[in-house]
């Protein structure tokens, strides 16, 4: 699947501490995202629950690129997203279980979280939609003047959508500080890339607006951080926006009730044994003897008992009180807008 | 002849202007094209040209003259030889006769009629829907919406599907389970994430001929689309002088499903029953699938076919008839009953039937009916049970305002007025977006208690 040869062979300019935080991330998203998937066949998580299992690297290598105050927005396929951003594991945990402990007061679901203090702008259930919101995000911090960027990340299927046509040309157009992040996992629901466009490749689409764009190897934390830096710093210096096409996969379903038909057992195993992003650090930890066996031991036991606590959390948070109902529905000091925290 | 030059009307809104400035003067030789005038409409300064040659006779407002109503005459054009005087007024210009508003053609497709109009309640049609002693099957509504599809398919080949994940994918949510094995890929046809593009893609197909059915993963994905389904679908035979009609059908789940929060859950009945130029079906049982899918097929008209994810897999009879449909327009009446007539349709019957069962126990015999069909409505069903209970609830899963119940308790205000014996009530989902939490979202969906309840108070018990 990966178009370019995988980096496997290197370990550059990376300091083992650096490279322990990916591992830890990573891993806090795997193991967080199988909890749920585990509390989902519990029948404590309902509806839609769409897990990011294969596709850590892309969020985490992305992160390491951003710096304070900048945005973040994407699709329902939000949970790594928000572990990777800092957002606390119990908060995102007990919004899958709809408690009042959630990020939305168990409103909004898997689906549809945010933070104002992460600089999380969701959890979008259209497909799509958060590209030109994303886009917006980037025009509020070109308006105020201060030298932020937006993360837009968003799928190989939702790149077939008009509005994100629409948005690519307003954002070279205005020079809008916005990485466009194409998690390209290969398939939207059961549609693989390959039969819903014959484009070749979907970063090359912003060519025609005068976006400049790249593809990456998703399964490699270190060439995505090292592409993420490159995009930002073209939009940090006023060039306008970024096209990521990270090429990535993802090994669960595309939501818990989705039979995976549409492609063999053996495509998601051979990516599991040969690419995954996680097995590939942890190489890297071991062969350059930043840690031993005992060290990564400790970080995953670490990393399990973060994920069972929020579990535990998301159980005993009671349900939202039923004035919940009615509540949120119309802002009376509005709280919205960037300004506050930005300018 | 002389000719009249008119005050021009030079903006869509303007009724009357300035005469800025005259930029000719009687005497001067013009032709067509030249500027005349400088006129001050609403909106701006604009010059007025000729368009027809001659000489300026006379000119009949002057410079500066405000509110010069649209159509006066305000100057006299000539021809060789003529003079002012010789020119008459000719009468036609005296007044510009008001256009006279038509009253439009009785149609039995418009439901929408003024309490003027609505002289008259037609006899309900009620007969039955198959012939008794027809064998039927036991069937849920997802297998009887794909038979539909199957048996339309195989009769008209101009009908084909066309959608996100409808073929290999056999459906998300298996309503085209092995159409593409039976009638491949030419007609059942996968479509990238695009609902605007093939929605608008599915309108053109039909308004050159083919009879496209456009599914929807669910509605809430329309609302990308809703553009081509309204001003594109819904009013080109209008636009076009009754020349191109389009023989669509958009179908796909609607309303809520199961906590799947707000982007994913909403009843969009009374949004498209509001579009005239629609059809708008939103079946209950898998008979009323079936057999009015395939009369949405078959109908010349977009329709808007409203199905719902939680009643897919729920069983009910299916008459066994070669070619079995429902004609829109014709509610029916699913129990029969003597004290409250409890309106309403899709997912709405399953509490409404459940509290006619509740009320039952109670000694109140409900009368409930399934509209069906939101566009046409068979409002003769209604009044004619109204006539008989004095009272009636309203019920379905879409937001209180602008409700079809709504619509219904206006309609019986206009028309059996005298008949009710108690305000009707409306049964709506809540006034909130889908919460996600199981509890709240228990709370936001309408409820048969909430239906016994309001039918405790129009039969005041
Ligand atoms: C406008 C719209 N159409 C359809 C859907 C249903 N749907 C949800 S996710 C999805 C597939 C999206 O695939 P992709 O963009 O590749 O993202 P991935 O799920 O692979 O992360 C579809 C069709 C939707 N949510 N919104
Ligand atoms: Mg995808």
């Amino acid at each position: 699947m990966v178009r370019k040869p995988a980096a496997k062979q290197s370990t550059p300019n990376v300091s083992k501490d650096e490279l322990l935080r990916y591992y830890r991330d990573m891993l806090l998203i795997r193991r967080f995202e199988e909890k749920a998937g585990q509390l989902y066949g519990m029948g404590l998580i309902g509806g839609f629950c769409h897990l990011y299992i294969g596709q850590e690297a892309v969020v985490v290598g992305l992160e390491a690129a951003a710096k304070d105050g900048d945005k973040r927005i994407t699709s329902y396929r939000d949970h790594g997203h928000m572990l990777a951003c800092g957002m606390d594991a119990r908060g995102v945990m007990a919004e899958l279980t709809g408690r009042i402990g959630g990020y939305s007061k168990g409103k909004g679901g898997s689906m549809h979280m945010f933070s104002r203090e992460k600089h999380f702008y969701g959890g979008h259930g259209i497909v799509a939609a958060q590209v030109p919101l994303g886009a917006g995000l980037a025009f509020a911090d070109k308006y105020l003047g201060n030298d932020n960027v937006t993360f837009v990340y968003f799928g190989d299927g939702a790149a077939n959508q008009g509005q994100v046509y629409e948005t690519y040309n307003m954002a070279e157009l205005w020079d809008l500080p916005v990485v466009f992040v194409i998690e390209n996992n290969q398939y939207a629901m059961g549609t693989s890339v390959k039969r819903s466009t014959k484009s070749t490749t979907l970063y090359g689409r912003g060519e025609a607006f005068g976006i400049p764009g790249e593809q990456v190897d998703g399964m490699d934390v270190l060439a995505v951080k090292a592409a993420g830096e490159k995009a930002v710093a073209h939009c940090r210096a006023g060039k306008g926006p970024y096209i990521l096409e990270v090429m990535t996969y993802r090994y669960r379903g595309h939501s818990m009730s989705d039979p995976a038909k549409y492609r063999t057992r053996e495509e998601v195993q051979k990516m599991r044994d040969e690419r995954d992003a996680i097995e590939h650090v942890r190489d890297m930890l071991l062969t350059g003897q930043h840690a031993s066996e005992e060290d990564l031991k400790a970080i995953d036991k670490e990393i399990k008992d973060i994920v069972n606590d929020s579990a535990e959390f998301a159980k005993d948070s009671p349900e939202p009180p039923l004035d919940e109902l009615w509540t949120d529905i119309y802002a009376t000091d509005v709280p919205q807008g960037g300004a506050e925290q930005n300018a | 002849m002389a000719t009249e030059i008119l005050m021009p009307a030079l903006s869509p809104t303007m009724e009357e202007g300035t005469l800025a400035k005259w930029l000719v003067k009687e005497g001067d030789n013009v032709k067509s094209g030249d500027i005349l005038a400088e006129i001050e409409t609403d909106k701006a300064t604009m010059e007025f040209e000729a368009v027809d040659e001659g000489i300026v006779g006379k000119l009949l407002v002057e410079a500066g003259a405000q509110g010069v109503k649209v159509n006066t005459p305000i100057a006299l054009l000539l021809e060789e030889g003529e003079t002012a005087d010789d020119a008459k007024l000719p009468a036609s210009a005296k007044s510009a006769s008001e256009p006279q508003a038509e009253k439009p053609p009785a149609q039995s497709d418009a439901p929408a009629q003024s309490a003027v109009e609505a002289v008259a309640t037609p006899e309900p049609d009620q007969s039955p829907d198959w012939p008794e002693g027809t064998p039927t099957r036991t069937m849920t509504v997802r297998e009887a919406l794909r038979e539909a599809m199957a048996e339309e398919m195989e009769r008209d080949p101009t009908v084909f599907l066309m959608g996100e994940e409808v073929g290999e994918y056999q459906g998300a949510y298996k309503i085209s389970q092995g159409l593409l094995d039976r009638f491949g890929p030419r007609r059942v046809v996968d479509t990238p994430i695009s609902e605007y593009g093939f929605a608008g893609i599915g309108t053109g197909a039909a308004l050159a001929g083919l009879r496209p059915i456009v599914e929807f993963m669910t509605f809430n994905f329309a609302m990308q689309a809703i553009d081509h389904i309204i001003n594109s679908a819904a009013k080109t035979l209008y636009m076009s002088g009754g020349q191109m009609g389009c023989p669509i059908v958009f179908r796909g789940p609607n309303g809520a499903a199961a906590r799947v929060a707000a982007q994913h859950s909403q009843d969009y009945a009374a949004w498209y029953a509001q579009i005239p130029g629609l059809k708008v079906v939103m079946p209950y049982s898998a008979a009323d699938a079936k057999g009015l899918l395939k009369t949405a097929i078959r109908d010349p008209n977009p329709v808007i076919f409203l199905e719902n994810e939680i009643l897919y897999g729920r069983s009910f009879e299916v008459p066994d008839l070669p070619d079995f449909t429902i004609p829109f327009g014709k509610a029916s009446i699913a129990r029969p009953g003597r004290d409250v007539t409890i309106v309403s349709f899709g997912i709405g019957m399953a509490h409404a039937l459940e509290a006619a069962e509740t009320l039952a126990a109670d000694g109140i015999e409900a009368e409930v009916i399934d509209l069906r069909t939101l566009r046409p409505i068979d409002y003769a069903t209604v009044i004619a049970s109204v006539k008989k209970t004095n009272r009636c609830v309203t019920v379905e899963e879409g937001f209180p305002v602008g409700a079809i119940g709504n619509h219904i308790s206006a309609h019986l205000m206009e028309n059996a007025f005298d008949w009710l014996d108690a305000p009707v009530i409306n049964c709506t989902g809540k006034d909130v977006p889908m919460p996600y939490a199981a509890n709240l979202e228990k709370h936001a969906l309408i409820t048969a208690a909430e239906v016994v309840e309001a039918v405790k108070k129009v039969t005041y018990r």
